[in-house]
């Protein structure tokens, strides 16, 4: 009996494989590094740990649908670009009257009005992509992405190409969210957040359903599950969550362009979810992280830094089979 | 709205379309015989205009070096099928997205090391530059009419190529059935090498052409291959009948949507209101389009007929 019990505890506990302990090594580290770099003295490095922590939000939601569901979305860097006009166009109102329904600088605001949004978009494209399959739900993800990149381009009055600034940041009682430490927990406490989420979705019964329907989508329709349906809810989720990391960014760059949400900003996000590993939830944070060190490091040498950036890419394409994420896991065994 | 400004941005949009076309029937021959989504092909796009521009200046002639472009594109498109491409057939459609994404990097950044970071634009010859009259008063650059009519002999041949000819018939059994292809003894490799090169001069045909009205400048084929795949998608992807159809149809309404849209708009609201609005709707005229297509027919208006 004893034996019996203590296996069942140990069962409950969750196992520290290597892949766990990095993780969890991870997130120690993104909590007290930036911290006590900037308390160094040294904001350089606080900046890239928020874009850090933010663009992970959008990769982790990215890999909900791209990993987890088979839904290769090439678009997803919209949302980011709709939560970050979200909060750019009320302050911009705000600030300049008209559209006073909208004129805010309220946070609550802001985020809800991204969320709302980016899941109503995510709505409309998944009903229209979702119908269709393989390389026609690649290119039309993808082309609804470029078509809000045109919207935001010819939108003058928010500064079309020129983009548009955003002169302060959301109001959240309680947070001072011009300090970037203060703005930077809340960042962090939202990445956890929605780390904890897409967990929670992923290894609950609807989160199988989409497992299921990636694997063998007649066997799951065939079990009775409407997989379009499914499929339609991970689809809003995952443009939800993206939006919410969307107007962090927004406020965090306190700059916003089409650019961001460029098709190429796209790949940057899916190149960071095959890079960490598509097949965990955190995967994407550590490809985010390999991403933004790069980036940096590549950047620091040369102007030019795109072309060993994009050569990396193919070979890692080429070579590396289940991302960074699935080394470990084999290095691991 | 008066007529002849109506038929001048038809025969415009005729012009994006024949593009289009060039671009979209690479896209859809590549898919339909390879299974193979190549995003880097706005790339051989920008190529093939930088070889125009580099050799129009050596040759001191815009024919010459158009027709000295044509080969050096397919020698960028040979090399890129054998280095990256080749490994990749054999892998699912993430890879390819993601590898061809790498290769749209690598070669804006080396165009820009070659070439420099700043356009450069395409002198034409005298009597290319000038314009025409054509009935009904319409005048008319010429160089354009000759896109036209010279994208239209294009599609003629490649029409006469894929239903006459040898290749044409190894081309269209590969696109319904690959293996049976290879079983007969056809090799399958070859096949697709010839094609990917074949993909790579029209593409690069675009792009010359285009260079003397825009100029080669980095990151013009990123631009313009959005619009071709809308146009694949909404023909059916695999179909060259309906890339042809669909590229004319999406120049014609994007080109028509740009210069009429506001007009129409002010018939049914307030000239403000439709001053504003216009430019965003026309932005997103041919995605509403598209959405509104795959939502009556998902495998475009002209799918392929096998798989």
């Amino acid at each position: 009996m004893a034996e019996v019990s203590a296996t069942g505890l140990a069962g409950r506990l969750p196992k520290l494989s290597v892949t766990n302990m990095f993780m969890l090594a991870s997130l120690v580290a993104l909590a007290l590094v930036p911290v006590i770099i900037y308390a160094a003295g040294n904001a350089f490095w606080l900046d890239i740990a928020t874009r850090l922590v933010v663009l992970s939000m959008a990769a982790v939601s990215l890999n909900l649908i791209l990993g987890f569901g088979g839904m290769v979305s090439f678009g997803h860097a919209a949302y980011l670009g709709i939560g970050a006009y979200c909060v750019g166009i009320p302050t911009y109102h705000a600030l300049f009257g008209e559209f006073e329904i909208i004129a805010s600088n309220n946070g609550f605001f802001h985020i809800a009005l991204a969320v709302v949004i980016s899941a109503l978009f995510a709505l409309i494209v998944g009903a229209i992509c979702l119908r269709t399959k393989g390389v026609y739900f690649i290119m039309i993800t993808m082309a609804f992405g470029q078509m809000v990149f045109y919207l935001f381009v010819s939108l003058e009055q928010y500064g079309a190409d020129d983009g548009l600034v955003i002169t302060s940041r959301s109001e959240l009682p309680g947070i001072d969210t011009g300090n970037p430490l203060a703005f930077y927990f809340l960042c962090y406490a939202s990445l956890l957040a929605v780390l904890y989420l897409v967990h929670r979705i992923v290894n609950s019964r609807f989160g199988m359903v989409i497992q299921g329907a990636k694997g063998n989508e007649d066997r799951m329709r065939s079990l009775g599950y409407s997989t379009y349906v499914y499929r339609l809810a991970a689809f809003v989720i995952a443009g939800a969550i993206c939006g919410y990391a969307g107007a962090l960014l927004g406020n965090f760059t306190s700059f916003i362009s089409p650019e961001m949400m460029d098709w190429a900003a796209s790949g940057e996000l899916m190149f960071m979810v095959i890079l960490g590993g598509a097949s965990s939830v955190f995967g994407p944070v550590i490809g985010a992280a390999i991403f933004l060190l790069l980036e940096q490091l590549l950047s620091s040498f040369t102007v030019h830094w795109h072309l060993p950036f994009g050569i990396m890419l193919i070979l890692i394409v080429l070579f590396v089979k289940g991302g960074v994420s699935g080394l470990l896991d084999r290095l691991g065994r | 709205m008066d007529a002849s400004l109506v038929l001048i941005q038809f025969l415009n949009g005729m012009q994006l379309g024949v593009l289009l076309f060039l671009l979209a029937s690479g896209l859809t021959l590549t898919f339909g015989i390879m299974d193979f989504v190549n995003l880097a092909h706005g790339s051989l796009y920008m190529i093939g205009a930088f070889f125009c521009a580099s050799l129009t200046f050596w040759t001191g002639s815009f024919v010459w070096g158009l027709l000295l472009a044509i080969p050096c594109t397919a020698l960028v498109g040979l090399a890129v099928e054998l280095v990256v491409i080749r490994h990749l057939y054999a892998r699912d459609h993430l890879d390819h997205v993601l590898a061809t994404f790498g290769l749209i990097l690598c070669f804006d950044t080396l165009t820009q090391l070659v070439w420099g970071p700043e356009g450069i634009s395409v002198p034409l010859p005298s009597w290319l530059d000038g314009q025409v009259t054509l009935p009904g008063e319409i005048v008319f650059p010429t160089f354009r009419l000759v896109i036209i009519l010279g994208g239209l002999v294009v599609a003629g041949g490649l029409y006469w190529l894929v239903n006459h000819t040898r290749l044409g018939m190894l081309i269209r059994a590969g696109a319904s059935n690959r293996t049976m292809v290879g079983a007969l003894g056809i090799d399958i490799q070859t096949l697709f090498t010839a094609v990917f090169a074949l993909g790579a001069v029209l593409a690069g045909l675009a792009g010359m052409l285009i260079a003397p009205i825009t100029e080669a400048s980095i990151g013009m084929g990123n631009e313009i291959i959005i619009t071709a795949f809308v146009v694949i998608i909404v023909g059916g992807i695999g179909s060259m009948k309906g890339a042809f159809i669909a590229a004319l149809m999406i120049g014609l309404i994007d080109t028509m949507g740009r210069s009429f849209l506001d007009d129409v708009f002010k018939l049914v609201m307030s000239t403000e209101a439709a001053e504003t609005s216009a430019p965003a709707v026309s932005a997103m005229l041919i995605y509403i389009l598209m959405a509104v297509i795959l939502a009556i027919r998902p495998q475009g208006l002209f799918p392929p007929k096998v798989r």
